[in-house]
């Protein structure tokens, strides 16, 4: 489908070669599959290179705030769930500056996608370390090494129940694809994590991280919680890529008040009328007991 | 029957919330305003609490520092707020009447002391116990007869017994009237404002004196507001921002503190475009101040509030009526001009019930503003226009796509660091709205201001304070006025009297007021009436400062 709209082409800013590259042709392919038309989905961003990954697809666009990708992405998605709703960001972005409202997520259960272009450093402010560079790695900040552990999201995510838990790679566009094409249509939060190696700022070329992937074993049961948070422990240097765990789907976020109201975007709903809040007024006017004409005047 | 303040003071936990309910509404249902406020410490339990309410024939919708009657539950209170009670006053404590003696006899249990106290307090104040009696057993309706009827039991002892103590000093008893009033605080007027509005979302994080707002959205589903409790006020505010851009209209409330973390977002809002609502409900600060107290000391904050220049709209509702009026209003501002808008509300504000002619809706309610995508062929949400405001559609509204973007971007919202055309266009675009807002900004109220030679200026909550100066420095002879703003930014083009003096009456002690009219007027205030002991400004303060 065309929309006129998007004939301009936008400049992509990224470097070239930069494996986000793989991951905007990975989501583009996958919502190909879904037969997803641009104006049904929804792709919500925060700063940063990987943030900048809306603007290069057919589809409607809220580029915020640093870290605030996922909290935006809750209140469009409640206020329209009829469009597929897609959050892509980067690690410093999802799991650093907006790592509370992931870890909140994970309990609420919003019907979102969550793609984190995870690089492991931070490359938009030339090199410092992100919430999940390896320790000892040498950053342009941290100049004797990161000396603090980074966070294993992918486990927290697995240990919060979070409904659909994977990790792909940007350099395997079939593989990601695949695994993006399940996270959208999953009914619930997917959280999928794509090693995406920073060619400008990164320790490693891709090809080194092409050596240490390795796909999720057949017999690995998605539905096993501990067997998936061994898997998603597997980091810092061997990685396993797939789907790590999906569990049965749970409630998705406002799931009670949608059964109230109905499904429709929350814009288009029926109004709910003056006599609703002409009661609320008439209950705050406390009615005398006294029949007598008052006598004296107030 | 005169004015009349009644203190009823406590420990928190001890019932003078139940107790203040119910002898004011027995004087709403006997005919006669109440004004009731709230004082009380940060804590669930113990400490000093009081509920005040002010009686008379007349609505005297302001805050008053001495008592008539002082009721106090226990002798702590007793010792704290006697230095309040006038002389002459009526002092009500256990140290003179045996509460829980009473209550035992009549009541068959010490459960009952408080409908004892209830008593007793309407033999001072004139109250027929009858109808105190009735209120009672509609409050205890649920808990059964037996309950009801020892309520019933133990208010008409302590009514019998303070009428012989009090003797000739018992109020006579009031004429029944029937006169109605409404009765209602500031906070709830907003939450049915904003439900009038069709606003349909509402995410909040809990922080007083805010929390009332959200939890009447939770508890009554029939307003149509979805309630989210977010995790902090920067998700309360994205969340909102991400509702509105999908076509609900949106808001979020909070404090001083919870409105520092949402400061950026109030910047996005005014690059993106998205119209937000936002209650910051005040309390004294810096930091975490005095949680439950209140204050005005948020204005410059709410107008100068994020980085980079944006428009917005600060409104400064000063009672229920006005509340309603100025939620319907923040969210057509905030619609109309794409912008965020800031309703000034505080602990006080927030916290008192006022007791006004029945209320009702205006006649038109604006409702949401979003474009007809089918009048539209090539969609850019950003389109430079006259008026700065460019036709809105929202995401997921049609086959249009929409594109917005919190960095510089073109008409279609894309990222651009175009510095020769785009960014200055997409600056004056968003500063043409803010310069066509002014132009329909409500001026200030004038209260006996054209033959004064001393005008207070106020904004906001201390409506009433400062009228009840005016009406008092009038009877003693002072030609006395006031100019109060409700609608507070961008500030109407106004004149001043070249010969008039001007003071300002305000919750702060740096006078914002006075600053912001120096700043946008060119006005030099005489002189700056602020309290900022945590109370909410009264007649009193005024008067002193001026006498």
């Amino acid at each position: 489908m065309t929309t006129p709209e998007r004939d301009l082409a936008v400049e992509n800013q990224w470097c070239p070669g930069c494996p986000n590259y793989g991951i905007l042709a990975a989501l583009k392919r996958a919502l190909e599959r879904l037969d997803l038309p641009p104006h049904r989905v929804c792709l919500v961003s925060g700063i940063g290179q990987a943030a900048k990954l809306p603007h290069y697809v057919d589809a409607h666009v809220f580029n915020g705030l640093h870290g605030r990708a996922i909290p935006a992405a809750i209140g469009i998605q409640v206020a329209n769930p009829e469009m597929t709703t897609i959050v892509t960001s980067g690690d410093g972005d999802l799991y650093g500056e907006g790592g509370n409202h992931l870890l909140h997520a994970f309990r609420r259960n919003p019907n979102l996608t969550v793609i984190v272009h995870n690089n492991r450093i931070y490359a938009l402010t030339k090199g410092q370390a992100s919430p999940t560079t390896p320790l000892g790695e040498r950053t342009r900040l941290q100049f004797d090494g990161v000396d603090v552990d980074p966070a294993q999201m992918l486990a927290t995510a697995i240990v919060h129940n979070c409904t659909f838990v994977a990790r792909g790679f940007a350099g395997d566009l079939d593989g990601l694809a695949a695994i993006l094409e399940r996270a959208i249509a999953h009914r619930g939060l997917s959280l999928v994590d794509v090693i995406q190696p920073c060619i400008t700022w990164g320790s490693h070329p891709v090809d080194w991280y092409r050596e240490r992937v390795f796909a999720v074993p057949e017999d690995h049961d998605p539905t096993q919680r501990d067997a998936a948070i061994r898997l998603a422990l597997d980091a810092p240097d061997r990685f396993a890529i797939g789907v790590l765990y999906e569990t049965e789907p749970r409630p998705t976020f406002a799931t009670a008040y949608r059964k109230r109201v109905g499904s429709g975007p929350l814009a288009w709903m029926p109004r709910i009328g003056r006599a609703a809040i002409e009661t609320h007024l008439a209950a705050w006017v406390v009615d005398p007991e006294g029949k007598e004409p008052t006598k004296e005047k107030g | 029957m005169n004015d009349r303040n009644v203190v009823i003071a406590g420990a928190a936990g001890e019932g003078i919330q139940t107790i203040g309910d119910v002898v004011a509404t027995s004087f709403l249902a006997h005919g006669y305003p109440v004004f009731l406020t709230q004082e009380f410490e940060s804590r669930i339990r113990g400490g000093n609490s009081s509920t005040t309410l002010r009686i008379g024939s007349a609505p005297h919708n302001a805050p008053r520092r001495d008592a008539d009657v002082l009721l106090a539950l226990n002798r702590v209170s007793q010792q704290h707020y006697a230095p309040q009670l006038r002389e002459g006053g009526i002092l009500i404590s256990p140290e003179v009447f045996a509460f829980r003696d009473l209550a035992k006899e009549h009541g068959g249990s010490e459960r009952y002391a408080n409908a004892v106290a209830a008593g007793a307090l309407c033999a001072a104040t004139g109250m027929p116990v009858a109808v105190l009696e009735r209120r009672l057993r509609e409050t205890f309706a649920g808990h059964g007869e037996e309950v009801a009827a020892a309520n019933a039991r133990a208010a008409q002892a302590g009514y019998d017994q303070a009428l012989g103590r009090l003797g000739e000093r018992a109020e006579r008893p009031l004429p029944p009237r029937t006169h109605r009033y409404a009765f209602a605080s500031a906070h709830d007027a907003i939450a049915l404002g904003a439900a009038a509005a069709e606003c349909r979302f509402m995410a909040a994080y809990p922080m007083s004196p805010s929390t009332h707002l959200i939890t009447t959205f939770a508890r009554h589903p029939e307003l149509g507001v979805f309630a989210e409790q977010a995790e902090d006020e920067i998700a309360a505010i994205h969340m909102g921002l991400g509702a509105s851009a999908a076509g609900a209209r949106a808001m979020t409330a909070t404090s001083g503190g919870g409105f520092a973390l949402m400061v950026e977002a109030v910047s996005l809002a005014g690059m993106i475009e998205t119209p937000i609502v936002i209650v910051l409900a005040q309390r004294p600060g810096p930091a975490t101040g005095l949680p439950t107290r209140t204050a005005q000391e948020d204005l410059l904050f709410a107008i100068r509030a994020g980085h980079g220049e944006a428009p917005r709209a600060v409104l400064a509702p000063s009672d229920p009526q006005d509340a309603l009026r100025a939620a319907i209003r923040a969210f057509d501002l905030a619609d109309r001009y794409q912008i965020p808008v800031i309703v000034l509300t505080d602990q006080y504000l927030a916290d008192s019930r006022f007791a006004l002619p029945p209320v009702e809706l205006p006649d038109a309610i604006p409702g949401p503003q979003l474009a007809d995508p089918a009048s539209i062929e090539r969609y850019a949400r950003y389109r430079l226009t006259d008026d700065g405001v460019s036709p809105r559609l929202a995401l997921g509204q049609s086959e249009h796509l929409v594109c917005l973007d919190s960095d510089e971007h073109t008409e279609q919202g894309h990222i651009t660091e175009d510095l020769d055309t785009v960014r200055p266009a997409m600056v004056e675009k968003r500063l043409e709205k803010g310069r066509r807002l002014k132009g329909e900004i409500a001026p200030p109220s004038r209260n006996a201001v054209d033959d004064a030679d001393l005008v207070l200026v106020g904004w906001g909550s201390t409506k009433g304070a400062i009228d009840e100066a005016v009406s008092i420095l009038r009877d003693s002879g002072r030609r006395v006025g006031a100019l109060h703003f409700t609608e507070l930014w961008p500030l109407p083009a106004m004149e001043f009297s070249e010969t008039a003096r001007y003071w300002t009456a305000e919750g702060n002690a740096t006078g914002q007021l006075a600053q912001l009219l120096r700043m946008e007027y060119g006005v030099e205030t005489e002189g700056r009436i602020g309290r900022y002991d945590g109370r909410p400004l009264d007649a009193a303060t005024i008067l002193e400062a001026l006498s």
